[in-house]
């Protein structure tokens, strides 16, 4: 069965190229057979193999599927081949799954467009991408797919081109990643030349040999890797491509978010975490961008107007809360989160886009009191926010948040510190979902309803529902009588965490705590942006500054955009060729001041010889 | 005989087509391709014969063809073809296709002359590839150089001549420089052995003294440099890609600057191995500031065909850089970004020329919204530019990745450098796609689509692309024994050290 697994790449990858290249001649239907059917074909494959994965593990618990060898050349042989081990198994799963839901979602969503076998194109060629990141056995591999989301993160969020903001949009996407993937490069050039492999396990297994913990060379080689994993999953100091994205369909953002791109860095740092453990340094910094982006990105979401663009923020703020227990050294946490994240995360966006499409309005303040009308996406929100904002015990984001606030005080790198920022940003993560639910459903109603959602749009928003509720259940605390299933079955791959501090704050306490805040959180949405609404948009400095996102556009508009457009219009015209063509002129006015001597005179010309002879004699004479 | 066979069909291609244009020019045209054709399939069969043999087979040459020719001198009418020449001359035949079919309505006048001139360049490049007798070598240096001229002279657009001269000038000065070289090269080696030859394995173990060896290294290395072309020596580049028709453009760029590359790898490494080594850091120095300068200057440009050549500036730094980076990932690499280039870049040139026929213009101002119009045509346009930005799974990347990979080895901070090359071209990548493609469409184009015969030239080179950056193992395992014995007296000291 596990042989299989080539078909879940495939399957999607064939099906873009279809879409791509007769998609245009295709009757609509056939075009969203191909565009969902195929990822569902994938997820029924993932499904199978997850079954046979889990009743017979393959020896090592993982197994490599070897396809072809890319390219030999010296010593440098990557391969195209497979790898599935409980982590990449989980990530497929999700990213099937939740994949398979989206495009089910876009068959009825994106039905008036008229770009749809386009659109289905691209989401899957993004899905496929994705499935290759995942499931590659060697970084090379890693990287193709690695640039393959950002490719198609470009398409999509470009995908209604005629709008030059949206234009605008993916170009910035695609650049600021490629920052990141510059340094990704370097990484693997460095990894090669020291290790003489790419092979992810040799990678790891030789760097660990070979490399003595906090080694010059090791936090080398995890720093650039994380340059590489801050771009794609929109960190600290990246991530300013993430809320403009927002320029694509509603089901796109779902899928950049949930599912696909902004995760490939958390998996980047998982799936490579032996290098990350051999630089202490690094892997601090990890958690201090983490939790900083964390921070900033939750008090940008309380300040926006667009519906999506809270979204957006609160998804960098939530990878925020990855990268902390990467850097904590959680792994399995920041994957339980991960996958938590992606339920909600994409339920969220979907009802988003639900709401959008009803009342076609982005903006928070001029929409209100939608929740008679709009049942299902109401109910979605309320469900959505409640994961993401941790509601206790019967929300999937309660159990996998507090896991990692509980390790960011427990684990070895754990201190207050974090603990402290975690909680904030629990408390900010519940005070701006509410005020979003708060202003969207409640309140006097502004915007009327136009539309009303079909089956498939239906389908996928109870299945995410379900999916936020009990998809907290496979992993609870052994605390409270839990228990943590996920994280054993991630424990061959990814080290569980020692816990040692065990001070005044125990597991119940910090769940407690959690819980707490969750309820200050809403209380306090409850008075600021509550139904008497007597807040305003944005209209002090604070609330200004986080609305743009701390200014990091200007400043890099001012630091590199600028000079860089001056650089280019000042070196248009090649400077190199001034000399050549000076050259020339030069020769042209010699020639010019020749020519004046050839004027047909007789008389010139014996002058000319006569002169001429008395020089070659005088020379003649007087060198002699 | 099938060595000569290949220049000589081509040879009397281009007169026949010349003077089939007179009664018709659709014949002429067919002419053209059945030569190009022919030869395709000849170096196709030589190439199904030797795939396997060209690792396990001590002999240097797949094929080889000599006769004498002028005696006194010893210069020999001597060709022989082995992995690099091989590969290099299937690109040849599949770009010299391409070229001819994206000129079926482009070029409507003197139609019979044109098709002349196409093919006398690729029976000059041919002979480039093909020559192991220096003095031959040189022959068909200077054959590629006039119909060249001609092309651009006379079907460029408007700054044609100015163009046409100023190639016509750098190539020539530089090819003399190396015209001397070869005649000291002759002469030194008559002097210590007393035989008159310019056989290339004979000249090879020519003894030099080490300044000697330098200077005469340094005629060969402009000549190649100025093809390749090299900052500083690049500036005859944008103008002549610019100017010319789109075959000659698809030539120029595809073909001519890796007869430069080419040169490098088959005649400076081997003869100079010293010198080369020396002057290495330099070479490699040269290959990185054309990367950056080519990239910054091509995200500046506001003529599309301009933004394509100063891509090639960038492009071609690579080669430069693997060329010299002294060992087989990047020697190899930089084989492969020459093949990958010709046919990305090609393909660029071939949908600008497209695009000119269409709108009349190549301001990227002018243009917007494209994908309105032309869906097919723009969504082959984002699939080049996508390989030109070095996108994984299409051939550039293959080329570039080993060649910094490669690099890294060598000299770390270069690398560096050059990999911010990689982003530059993101930026260039973006702008023409964008620009072109994506927005309003201001001036309302509305253009008719993609041809079957542009789908058919477009898909091809698209294929091409997937196969190489999926799987470039035919051609790595093709070239790679030409490269090993270019190496092989080059680098002693590389392995060495490692």
């Amino acid at each position: 069965m596990l042989q299989l697994l080539w078909l879940v790449v495939a399957i999607p990858f064939v099906s873009a190229a279809l879409l791509a290249l007769f998609g245009s001649s295709l009757p609509r239907r056939v075009v969203a057979i191909l565009g969902a059917g195929s990822i569902g074909l994938s997820t029924f494959f993932t499904l199978l193999i997850s079954a046979a994965f889990l009743i017979s593990p393959p020896a090592d618990n993982a197994y490599v599927l070897h396809l072809w060898t890319w390219m030999s050349s010296g010593e440098f042989h990557p391969e195209i081949a497979l790898y599935l081990d409980p982590v990449s198994l989980l990530m497929l799963l999700v990213v099937t799954f939740v994949g398979f839901l989206i495009h089910l979602y876009s068959v009825e969503y994106m039905r008036n467009d008229e770009g749809y076998a386009r659109f289905f194109a691209y989401m899957n060629l993004f899905v496929a991408s994705m499935i290759t990141l995942v499931l590659a056995n060697n970084l090379l591999l890693l990287y193709l797919g690695w640039e393959g989301v950002g490719l198609c993160s470009f398409l999509l969020i470009g995908f209604w081109y005629r709008e030059p903001q949206n234009v605008r949009a993916a170009g910035k996407a695609f650049i600021v990643t490629r920052f990141g993937d510059t340094a990704f490069a370097l990484g693997l050039f460095l990894l090669f030349t020291r290790l003489g492999t790419l092979d992810i396990q040799e990678v790891m297994h030789r760097a660990a040999v070979q490399w003595s913990p906090g080694s010059g060379i090791a936090v080398e080689a995890a720093a650039l890797l994380l340059g590489g994993a801050v771009g794609k999953s929109a960190q600290l100091p990246l991530q300013t491509w993430l809320p403009d994205a927002m320029a694509g369909p509603t089901p796109t953002s779902a899928l950049i978010h949930a599912a696909t791109m902004v995760t490939a860095g958390v998996y980047l740092i998982a799936r490579t975490h032996v290098l990350f453990t051999l630089a202490p340094s690094i892997q601090f910094l990890v958690a201090l961008i983490g939790a900083a982006t964390m921070l900033l990105a939750a008090f940008s979401a309380l300040a926006q107007r667009d519906m999506k663009r809270v979204l957006a923020y609160s998804t960098i703020s939530q990878i925020g809360y990855m990268f902390l227990a990467l850097g904590l050294g959680a792994w399995s946490a920041a994957m339980f989160h991960f996958m938590t994240h992606a339920f909600f995360k994409a339920l969220l966006f979907l009802a988003a886009g639900v709401v959008i499409h009803a009342v076609h309005e982005q903006d928070l303040y001029r929409m209100g009191g939608l929740r008679k009308e709009l049942r299902l996406a109401f109910w979605s929100f309320v469900i959505g926010g409640s994961a993401l904002a941790g509601l206790p015990l019967i929300t999937a984001g309660f159990f996998s948040k507090d896991l990692i606030l509980w390790q960011s005080w427990a684990g070895p790198n754990g201190s207050a510190w974090f603990w402290i920022a975690g909680m904030t940003g629990a408390l900010l993560t519940s005070l701006y979902t509410f005020r979003m639910i708060l202003l969207a459903f409640y309140g006097p109603q502004q915007a009327h309803v136009k539309a009303v959602s079909g089956v498939a749009v239906r389908i996928s928003l109870i299945v995410l529902c379900f999916l936020s509720v009990v998809g907290g259940y496979v992993d609870t605390p052994p605390d409270f009588g839990g228990v943590p299933a996920l994280s054993n079955f991630l424990n061959s791959v990814l080290p569980p965490l020692e816990e040692l501090h065990v001070g005044p704050i125990n597991e119940t306490i910090t769940a407690l705590s959690a819980s707490t805040v969750f309820a200050l959180g809403l209380g306090l949405a409850y008075l600021l942006f509550g139904p008497q609404r007597s807040r305003l948009p944005a209209h002090n400095f604070l609330e200004r500054l986080w609305l743009a996102g701390w200014g990091f556009d200007w400043l890099y508009d001012k630091l590199f955009v600028r000079p860089f457009q001056w650089l280019t219009r000042k070196s248009a015209r090649d400077m190199v060729d001034v000399p050549i063509n000076g050259l020339a002129q030069v020769t042209i006015l010699g020639y010019r001041a020749l020519r004046l001597t050839q004027t047909g005179r007789v008389r010139w010309y014996a002058t000319g010889l006569a002169m001429g002879t008395v020089v070659i004699l005088a020379i003649a004479l007087f060198v002699h | 005989m099938i060595l000569p066979s290949l220049v000589l069909i081509l040879i009397g291609g281009g007169i026949a087509s010349g003077i089939a244009a007179r009664r018709s020019v659709v014949v002429a045209r067919w002419i053209a391709v059945a030569s190009v054709l022919a030869n395709l399939s000849m170096c196709f069969g030589i190439w199904m014969a030797h795939l396997d043999r060209s690792q396990s087979s001590t002999a240097r040459w797949f094929v080889e063809c000599d006769f004498a020719w002028i005696p006194q001198f010893g210069i020999r009418i001597h060709l022989a073809i082995d992995g690099l020449s091989l590969a290099l001359l299937l690109l040849t035949y599949f770009l010299g296709v391409m070229a001819v079919l994206s000129s079926w309505t482009e070029i409507q006048e003197r139609v019979g002359f044109f098709h002349f001139n196409l093919l006398w360049v690729l029976a000059g490049i041919t002979g480039v590839f093909l020559a192991v007798d220096l003095f031959v070598f040189y022959l068909f240096w200077e054959l590629m150089l006039v119909p060249m001229y001609f092309l651009i002279g006379i079907w460029g657009h408007e700054r044609r001549i100015y163009a046409a001269t100023k190639f016509f000038l750098f190539t020539q000065l530089s090819g003399l420089l190396m015209l001397v070289a070869i005649i000291a090269l002759a002469v030194l080696h008559h002097q210590s052995t007393g035989v008159f030859t310019f056989d290339y394995e004979q000249l090879m173990q020519t003894a030099l003294s080490p300044r000697t060896a330098r200077l005469l290294m340094l005629g060969f290395l402009v000549a190649f440099l100025v093809k390749l072309p090299a900052f500083p020596l690049h500036t005859w580049l944008p103008d002549a890609h610019t100017e010319a028709p789109t075959a000659g453009s698809v030539v120029l760029a595809g073909l001519l600057l890796k007869t430069g590359a080419y040169g490098m790898i088959r005649f400076v490494l081997p003869f100079f191995p010293g010198p080369s080594h020396e002057l290495a850091p330099i070479m490699m120095t040269i290959g990185v500031v054309g990367i950056l300068y080519g990239a910054v200057l091509a995200v500046g440009q506001t003529d599309l065909k301009r933004l394509v050549a100063y891509t090639s500036v960038s492009h071609m730094g690579f080669v430069l850089l693997g060329v010299f980076a002294g060992n087989q990932i990047a020697l190899e690499g930089a084989v492969v970004q020459m093949i990958s280039h010709g046919i990305s870049t090609g393909a660029l040139f071939i949908l600008a020329g497209l695009l000119q026929e269409r709108m009349h213009t190549r301001e990227i101002s002018a243009m917007g919204g494209l994908w309105e119009t032309m869906p097919a045509l723009s969504g082959a346009g984002l699939v080049f530019a996508m390989a030109s930005l070095g996108l994984p799974g299409l051939g550039d990347f293959v080329g570039e990745f080993l060649v910094l990979l490669g690099a890294y080895r060598a000299n770390v901070p270069l690398t560096v450098l050059a990999t911010l090359g990689l982003l530059a071209a993101t930026l260039y990548g973006l702008r023409f796609a964008q620009n072109a493609f994506q927005g309003p469409n201001p001036h309302h184009w509305k253009l008719p689509d993609i041809r079957p015969r542009e789908w058919a030239v477009l898909g091809l080179m698209m294929a091409c692309l997937l196969w190489i950056g999926l799987y470039p193992q035919p051609v790595l395992k093709t070239v790679r024994s030409s490269l090993a014995a270019a190496q092989q007296r080059a680098l002693p000291q590389e392995i060495v050290r490692r």
